[in-house]
């Protein structure tokens, strides 16, 4: 059992919904967002999603691509990315992380040695957005035979034919995107999200998460209703873009958190 | 994988998309979907008479092929050795070999219910050949351009314009042509219902390197059967410039089993490839990686950045190649080298000069590789290379490199 395996468990025996938030690592520099993380769990965090910064982030919208470029340009690396996580985990043991990022400075950095160095920091899952499913091989398999979680994207043009391919491999939760488009893009609409999360629902029993243009604590609150959580990315991203304090940035994460938790 | 295991070098890729280790579908699962809709209707047109019979009429009476296979009498003597032959693409429609491909994936978008075009362009040389085939059709066209090319291809810029075709200027990362390429499969992935990516190059996920090189070996194809007419055989040396490489695959492939027949392509060497990276070598200087959906040689620093290309000629501007070149380069059936830019624009003055012809700065490369190895060469020794691009485009940005003013520009 993994941490998130851990996480979702106590999540259903306390009958609550999951809040999940995805920050960049290194954005603005490393020492910022390792304090932003490591306030995260304390403004009601159930599982981090850690950006691993990529110059090309094809499925991302500017806010994103504008966090990586930050990180970057601060002097972030894939190592000292693992390094942030590293850093988190020696102060809170239960909290899930999970890397999510693009394939190529994983497979710049060899699959096997970055299995073997996200297990030592503390990385519990991995979301890589260009892997589908007919490239199971590179990274997906490895990962799971390492103990490693590997959490796919289902999409609105994941259709029923294709939705078994897209969870055979899946572990940990489904990451289901309420949109067709980038990250920080439209708003989804709870009500056309729900037949969706029940469509996924029927052919698995992993925890569906949604997230793609979630901002409130309200948007929070109801897609949480209709799920099993909510994720938030680019809102938070926007406020550390903002330069706000960390204190601010953890008292907004705190309201989206509520909303998740009330639903 | 070596030579003696083959029987062929024309049977990839496989069918996870695959030349050896490289190629693949590299794409979010929003895109999934779409690019296997994509393979499936190609695989079906491919075979459809209906539709090669749609794209001969219009190459033949639209883009005006075949293309001369021209004998560069004055060059040749001027190099004195081997007997120089042009392929002469840069005589097509819009100036450049991109149309061939462009008129395949329209006349597939259209036969898919697809009602909106985009595309990516560097050079906006595949800009302005999407553009004009929307325009005969009638369909929109958005054209996704980096926003330093926009600024120094202006010309083309305002020939897509004038084709009724939206320019993006794409500021997202540093505002070139791997931008525009992220910043249209966002558009993709945010148009998924009525929206065809028409992939400029040979590269991108699976089918796209394998399509593009189908629609673009009708250069080759025409090059082996005029060369067999003009000489009785076959040529001893092709070389075409590469950027993404849709132009070298397009004359090299129908060659790639004839083992008498040397194959070079020439990457943009800018201004030299050394670890200052000013260069768009991604074979002679880089190592394999994943962008854009496809595994490849690619430009990236020690943590798998993708770092950007330097060229004189935007169309060559792309940290990348396309997959099959980079199966090619491993295997040792082609030859991958690269000339600096100072090479090129020398080549393109004395093409000027001793043709008549003004290439684009990307043919310019392959030429300047045919100026060092020709004049070595026995006057037997026949080399066809691949004049992809016609130079109209290009004249400002030469002038300036030759410190010549040009009036209102």
């Amino acid at each position: 059992m993994t941490r998130i395996d851990a996480k979702f468990a106590e999540l259903a025996s306390a009958g609550k919904k999951a809040f999940v938030t995805y920050v960049m690592a290194g954005d603005p520099d490393y020492d910022t967002s390792l304090e932003v993380v490591k306030g995260l769990p304390a403004a009601g965090v159930d599982i981090i999603e850690l950006g691993l910064p990529f110059t090309d982030p094809m499925a991302d919208g500017p806010t994103i691509q504008l966090a990586g470029q930050r990180a970057l340009e601060a002097g972030q690396t894939l190592k000292k990315t693992l390094a942030l996580a590293a850093a988190f985990r020696t102060g809170d043991d239960t909290t899930p992380i999970v890397l999510m990022g693009y394939y190529n400075p994983i497979y710049n950095h060899g699959v096997e040695a970055f299995l073997r160095d996200a297990r030592e920091a503390g990385i519990d899952g991995l979301i890589v957005v260009d892997l589908p499913p007919e490239e199971d091989e590179e990274l997906c398999i490895p990962a799971q035979k390492a103990g490693l979680n590997f959490i796919r994207l289902a999409t609105p043009t994941t259709d029923d034919a294709r939705l078994p391919k897209v969870l055979e491999n899946t572990s940990g939760f489904v990451y289901y995107v309420s949109i067709t488009g980038i990250t920080g893009a439209a708003a989804p609409e709870a009500g056309d999200v729900a037949p969706e999360v029940a469509r996924i629902k029927s052919q698995t029993d992993l925890p569906i998460i949604v997230g793609f243009g979630i901002r409130t604590p309200e948007m929070s609150e109801g897609i949480a209703r209709i799920a099993d959580g909510a994720v938030v990315g680019s809102a938070i991203v926007s406020e550390i873009a903002a330069g706000k304090p960390v204190a601010e940035v953890l008292d907004f994460v705190r309201s989206l958190a509520e909303g998740a938790h009330r639903a | 994988m070596t030579e003696e295991f083959l029987n062929s070098f024309m049977t990839g890729p496989d069918e996870r998309g695959r030349f050896g280790d490289f190629g693949g579908r590299f794409v979010s699962e929003t895109l999934m979907p779409l690019i296997l809709e994509l393979e499936k209707q190609y695989e079906h047109a491919k075979t459809d008479d209906s539709f090669w019979a749609e794209m001969n009429d219009l190459w033949t009476h639209y883009v005006g092929r075949p293309s001369p296979l021209y004998h560069a009498d004055r060059l040749t003597a001027h190099l004195g050795g081997a007997k120089i032959y042009m392929k002469r693409d840069e005589l097509n429609h819009t100036g450049a070999h991109k149309i061939n491909n462009v008129l395949g994936q329209i006349i597939l978008a259209r036969r898919m219910g697809k009602t909106r075009i985009i595309a990516e362009t560097g050079a906006g040389q595949h800009g302005v050949a999407t553009a004009t085939v929307c325009a005969k059709f009638g369909l929109k066209c958005v054209v996704y351009m980096g926003a330093h090319d926009v600024e120094r291809q202006a010309p083309n810029v305002f020939r897509m314009k004038l084709l009724g075709a939206e320019v993006v200027s794409v500021t997202s990362g540093r505002g070139t042509l791997k931008d525009a390429m992220n910043d249209a499969l966002r558009d993709w992935v945010t148009n998924v219902r009525d929206t065809f990516y028409c992939i400029g190059t040979v590269a991108g996920p699976h089918p796209y390197p394998a399509m593009v090189r189908d629609f673009q070996t009708i250069i080759g194809k025409e090059a082996r059967e005029q060369m067999q007419a003009r000489e009785g055989r076959l040529p001893d040396t092709i070389i075409a410039a590469i950027g993404g490489g849709s132009n070298a695959m397009g004359l090299f492939y129908p060659f790639l089993d004839d083992k008498s027949v040397n194959i070079i392509g020439v990457e943009a060497g800018g201004k030299g490839v050394n670890d200052k990276m000013e260069h768009c070598a991604s074979l002679t200087g880089g190592r394999p990686g994943v962008l854009h959906g496809n595994r490849t040689y690619l430009l990236q620093d020690d943590d798998g950045q993708i770092l950007e290309g330097y060229s004189i000629s935007a169309g060559l501007d792309y940290p990348g190649i396309g997959p099959e070149h980079s199966w090619l380069h491993e295997i040792g059936r082609a030859k991958y080298v690269s000339v600096t830019d100072k090479e090129a624009l020398a080549a393109f003055q004395l093409c000027c000069e001793t043709e008549g012809i003004i290439p684009a700065l990307e043919p310019s490369h392959a030429l300047a590789h045919v100026i060092k190895i020709a004049p070595e060469l026995p006057e037997d020794h026949i080399i066809c290379m691949n004049m992809c691009g016609r130079g109209d485009k290009d004249i400002f940005t030469v002038a300036r490199h030759l410190g010549f003013e040009m009036g209102g520009h």
